[in-house]
């Protein structure tokens, strides 16, 4: 049983290293990512929201939906914890 | 990019994600775990993406290794395989 | 369940080192805008120092600053105030998130309102995280029972 999961788990290391063969260099200017949006984002960050940090920008101003998801999940996460672990006593 | 320090940097990652599951005292897989995350920090500011590695820092090898360590002392120290 | 060890080295160093580390939580709050941070890491931050202030003095201690109750409530009010934002943008006229149309009500142009919006959401994101950080770790950590209906 060790034996399978050992060359399952070669296997699909292979592959994936495989599969990194495909994927665009470090910093490619020429990669998908950095063709649509990216370059809009880089031009108009200050200009539209005064941050001159994008990664904030992108994160709470054009992408806020995402970001409330998150703090949703965190905040599920902690009622979560409350009601299995915490013990209610009298 | 500098190639030989992300050639270190990977190796110890690697060293310290091989550890972690080796290693029988859950205790000491934990703060290997949190070195781990250390590494992974310095890769991601390495690479320039500065803040994924603060959350990483703060997040993976400060609070969560904490969580670790209470659960063991909750639980047991010793893994069972 | 965490071992009372009364060590007067790591409590004078903690009780040192503690309000600087909620300053540097709150600077990367606020400073989000400019440099690497923002609501998720600052919030973090205040929430281990919450927790060293458990592991090196008391439970009981840290209670008396932040009672399990404030948490919870803490923890429900940044999402009030991350979606509170977004609705106040939807009754100023604009889509939800929208920060643009809050520059009705602050004193800012519209590019200083979306930034001021911006800083608002991360406020909301850092206590939340704040409080879940805090009650997870207390109730991972304590063994007595707390006061409530057992359901």
């Amino acid at each position: 049983m060790k034996w399978t999961a050992l060359i399952a788990v070669c296997l699909t290391g292979g592959l994936l290293i495989y599969g990194t063969a495909d994927m665009p260099d470090w910093g490619d200017p020429a990669s998908p990512a950095s063709l649509h949006v990216s370059p809009r984002y880089i031009e108009k960050t200050v200009e539209e929201t005064a941050v001159p940090n994008m990664v904030t920008s992108v994160l709470a101003d054009y992408r806020g939906y995402d970001t409330l998801g998150e703090t949703t999940v965190i905040f599920t996460a902690g009622i979560a914890c409350i009601l299995l672990i915490r013990r209610f006593g009298k | 990019m500098i190639w030989q320090l992300d050639l270190i940097l990977l190796a110890f990652v690697l060293i310290c994600a091989i550890a972690s599951i080796a290693v029988k005292d859950l205790l000491s897989s934990a703060i290997i775990f949190g070195a781990y995350s250390f590494f992974m920090c310095l890769l991601w500011a390495e690479m320039g993406a500065v803040d994924v590695a603060f959350t990483e820092a703060s997040v993976g090898a400060g609070v969560s290794t904490i969580f670790f360590i209470v659960a063991i002392l909750k639980t047991t120290r010793r893994s069972k395989d | 369940m965490i071992s009372h060890f009364y060590d007067v080295i790591v409590q004078t160093v903690c009780r040192l080192l503690i309000p600087f580390i909620q300053v540097y939580g709150l600077y990367v709050i606020a400073h989000g805008h400019g440099s690497p941070g923002g609501g998720f890491q600052g919030g973090v931050i205040l929430g281990a120092s919450f927790i060293l202030l458990c592991l090196s003095h008391d439970i009981q201690e840290m209670k008396k600053r932040l009672s399990r109750r404030a948490v919870l409530l803490l923890c429900s009010l940044g999402v009030i105030i991350y979606s509170g934002i977004g609705f106040a943008c939807l009754f100023f006229g604009g889509k939800y998130l929208d920060y643009g149309k809050l520059h009705q009500i602050l004193p800012v142009d519209l590019v200083g309102a979306r930034s001021m919006g911006i800083f608002g959401i991360e406020v909301g994101v850092g206590i939340t995280v704040m409080a879940v950080m805090v009650s997870i770790f207390l109730d991972l950590s304590s063994e007595e029972k707390e006061k409530g209906r057992p359901e």
